[in-house]
């Protein structure tokens, strides 16, 4: 900040403050200080709300004191030593190799401890809400990551590719009957070819303009889906999905049910569990997918693209095929997991496929590091679990009223992290760079240090 | 061909609004090259301040007339807006100059995710709406069945834009903060050197392109009558569109593009289909980007090594 006082300047520091509070006071005032609500005529009528006014504004006069007081300084103090260590990966560079075992063990006994803790009854919100509700935004950003991590490319329309997984399932299930095996690779073909659909004609465009023409392309697919009533059924959605089932035998009550032939008492909590390791299952491919590809030299032309498009063309890589690769390789995993929504809600509608749905995937692989397996993983976990896990919370109810609901705050908080990360760590959580190619020892590298070239 | 003259004035008056709104896009990118993803959001939250002041200045300070209160409710969003953007380019653009790349643009987003659950939590997720202002209108051409008609609405939103180019089109062009602005487009580094104080240049140019999209929002709510908290999403992409089918860094451009993307629009809805009009902006914004990325009135973009 420009205006950050010197460090020992405390009426310097006050002064900054207050001018930030009367900056405060006058973007607060209209909106928050006033609410236009609906009286009893249908008419609107302003309330007034000046303690919450008033503590907006002290909230950001004493945030800016202890920034200016203390945080300023402190940064300072660090970017000093930083300049000294030059090149040295951040200590959350050595995460990584620690935490990914650690995470995959978690993730295969999760089912297995939600049962034991909270007994079959009290597990099943456990694996639903919070287990197969986090690997789906896993196994998403794993696959946008490979677009926007690895290959540069900010794709602000991969919920479509979602939504074709989805659609398709839905579609070629209900009208032919196949079965969830045999159509989940079909959803993935299908979205990974109209990854390559869309990205033909974007080739030449970058940055910016790629973001906002993916995004055209994003909202135009809804928008089809929402129209195209005799296919997609419009607003009402598709309903009655047929569900996966384990080896032909379905999950349901009847005499042929899961249940009555493994001689178990009823629960729905075998689906879910069945569920959460079929979706366990294709995060781990796409991870190990990912992983694999790095190495090849498909994986190393994208990160060399992310890196400099120019410099990528003129050592001969053929830009073309390598950014369609990463589209149509990243289309396939989104429609993977758009194929396993389908398959889980049993009924999808585009109200699931809008820009937020993008936006929050977008969010994840931002806020874990782009190109970071690892990071993204942590971020889907403190992003969706966190919002999920804010609802549960009694605490919260008796202090901010009954109809306290913390969805309504979840993209507020995403907004903020965004913007939050991007200014404090840019290069998100996870920021180290292991180079591709290396002399004697493989070495980590802080992702400050790799400068990006123009494309 | 009575249908064709009406569609043709409510297009011209929808791509009034698009183009004021275009014309922030068009010079953020201009003089930082970055996509200002959050001005739609900014748009919005410009007519949520409009719907406020109006309630302020009908219900408590009983002002009557509606041209003052119009131009009470207009000066106090133009003000509060720029204060808004002047805000986001501090915080959240201006310490990203010299970050990767996509750093402004993610930044962008998340404050556009920001600007419009903040209005949700703040403001309520129903739509508002006002009675309708200055009822009036002039019945152009037309037989009994079907009447073509300009009302004094639409005829206001013509004048404020014509007058509000004109005014900014001599700020920009004539002045020295023109000469300023133009001057970091061209090369920030060089510009620095010879006295343009360039962080002063860019806030300027925010404030300006929040003021304009305050008026384009005071317009929207005294046109549409209704507000909602995700109304800035739509018309912001249209208005980008505008700015790219225009020129981008074009001034005139952004407003021909709004208007070209307005009279589209409307022609669309009446002639082929309301429910894929949005299809139709977003198709022209694809094909825009694709085969004539300069616009109409741009200048081809050269690249340097």
């Amino acid at each position: 900040m420009a205006t950050a006082p010197a460090k020992n300047d405390i009426a310097g520091a006050f002064k900054d403050a207050g001018f930030w509070a009367l900056v405060a006071l006058g973007l607060f005032l209209p909106l928050i200080g006033f609410r236009a609500v609906q009286d009893i005529h249908n008419e609107l009528t302003l309330e007034t709300r000046w303690p919450l006014l008033f503590a907006f504004v002290a909230i950001v006069a004493a945030g800016r004191l202890l920034h200016n007081l203390l945080i300023a300084p402190w940064r300072e103090r660090r970017r000093v030593a930083a300049r000294a260590a030059v090149g040295a990966p951040h200590w959350s560079a050595r995460l990584g190799s620690v935490l990914a075992p650690l995470f995959i063990g978690f993730a295969l006994a999760y089912p297995a401890i939600a049962v034991w803790l909270a007994g079959a009854g009290g597990a099943v919100k456990w694996i639903d809400n919070f287990g197969i509700q986090i690997l789906i935004y896993v196994m998403l950003g794993f696959g946008l990551n490979i677009v926007v991590g690895l290959a540069g490319l900010l794709d602000l329309g991969y919920v479509a590719f979602y939504a074709v997984g989805a659609y398709s399932y839905a579609l070629l299930a209900q009208t032919f009957g196949f079965s969830f095996f045999m159509l989940l690779p079909v959803a993935g073909i299908l979205a990974a070819f109209w990854g390559m659909m869309l990205g033909f004609p974007v080739l030449r465009l970058r940055g910016d303009y790629l973001a906002i023409v993916t995004l055209a392309f994003g909202e135009i697919i809804r928008l089809v889906l929402i129209n195209w009533v005799p296919v997609t059924n419009g607003y009402a959605g598709i309903a009655s999905i047929p569900r996966p089932t384990f080896f032909g035998i379905p999950f349901n009550a009847s005499d042929e049910g899961f249940a009555a032939v493994f001689g178990l008492p009823l629960s729905p909590i075998y689906r879910l569990v069945f569920l959460y390791y079929i979706i366990l299952a294709l995060a781990l491919l796409n991870s190990f997918v990912t992983v694999r590809l790095r190495r090849l030299p498909v994986g190393r032309a994208w990160e060399a693209l992310r890196e400099d498009e120019i410099a990528c063309r003129s050592l001969g890589i053929n830009t073309t095929n390598t950014k369609l690769t990463a589209f149509a390789i990243g289309a396939g995993f989104g429609g993977f997991a758009g194929a396993f929504f389908a398959a889980r809600q049993g009924f999808i509608s585009p109200e699931s496929f809008t820009f937020m749905e993008s936006a929050t995937i977008l969010s994840i692989v931002v806020l874990g590091g782009m190109g970071s397996q690892i990071g993204v993983a942590i971020a889907a976990i403190a992003m969706i679990g966190g919002t999920e896990a804010l609802r549960e919370l009694d605490v919260l109810k008796e202090v901010f009223g009954n109809d306290f609901d913390p969805t309504q705050y979840r993209m507020l908080l995403f907004g903020f992290a965004m913007v939050l990360i991007m200014v404090v760590r840019p290069r998100g959580l996870i920021a180290a760079r292991e180079a591709s190619v290396h002399l004697a020892a493989r070495k980590k590298i802080s992702g400050a240090l790799v400068r990006e070239g123009r494309g | 061909m009575e249908v064709f003259v009406q569609q043709l004035i409510n297009g011209i008056t929808l791509g009034s609004i698009y183009g004021l709104i275009a014309i922030g896009y068009t010079m953020v990118f201009g003089i930082i090259g970055m996509v200002n993803f959050a001005h739609g959001d900014v748009f919005m939250v410009s007519a949520f301040i409009g719907l406020i002041a109006y309630l302020i200045v009908t219900a408590w300070l009983g002002i009557a007339s509606a041209v003052g209160a119009l131009l009470i409710v207009l000066i106090v969003a133009m003000a509060l807006t720029s204060l808004v953007n002047w805000t986001i380019e501090r915080i959240a653009y201006r310490p990203l100059r010299g970050s990767f790349r996509l750093a402004p643009l993610i930044s962008a987003i998340g404050m556009s995710i920001l600007l419009s659950n903040f209005v949700q939590v703040a403001q309520g997720p129903r739509n508002k709406s006002i009675p309708p202002l200055l009822q009036g209108e002039f019945v152009l051409m037309g037989r009994e069945s079907y009447q073509v008609t300009l009302s004094h609405r639409q005829l206001l939103i013509w004048i404020v834009t014509a007058v509000l180019l004109v005014v900014f089109w001599y700020l920009v062009s004539r002045t020295a903060l023109g000469r300023a602005q133009r001057a970091c487009e061209q090369d920030q580094k060089m510009a620095a050197l010879l006295g343009v104080d360039v962080d002063r240049t860019i806030s300027i140019t925010f404030v300006i392109g929040a003021a304009l999209a305050a008026v384009a929002g005071t317009m929207y709510l005294m046109y549409y009558g209704v507000v909602n908290f995700s109304d800035g999403f739509t018309p912001g992409v249209k208005a980008f569109t505008a700015a790219v089918l225009g020129g981008i860094g074009s001034l005139p451009g952004a407003v021909v593009g709004g208007i070209l993307i307005g009279l589209v629009e409307t022609m669309w809805s009446a002639y082929f289909s309301i429910d894929y009009k949005d299809v139709a902006a977003f198709s022209i914004l694809a094909i825009t980007l694709i085969f004539l990325p300069q616009g109409l009135l741009g200048r081809p973009e050269v690249e340097k090594v």
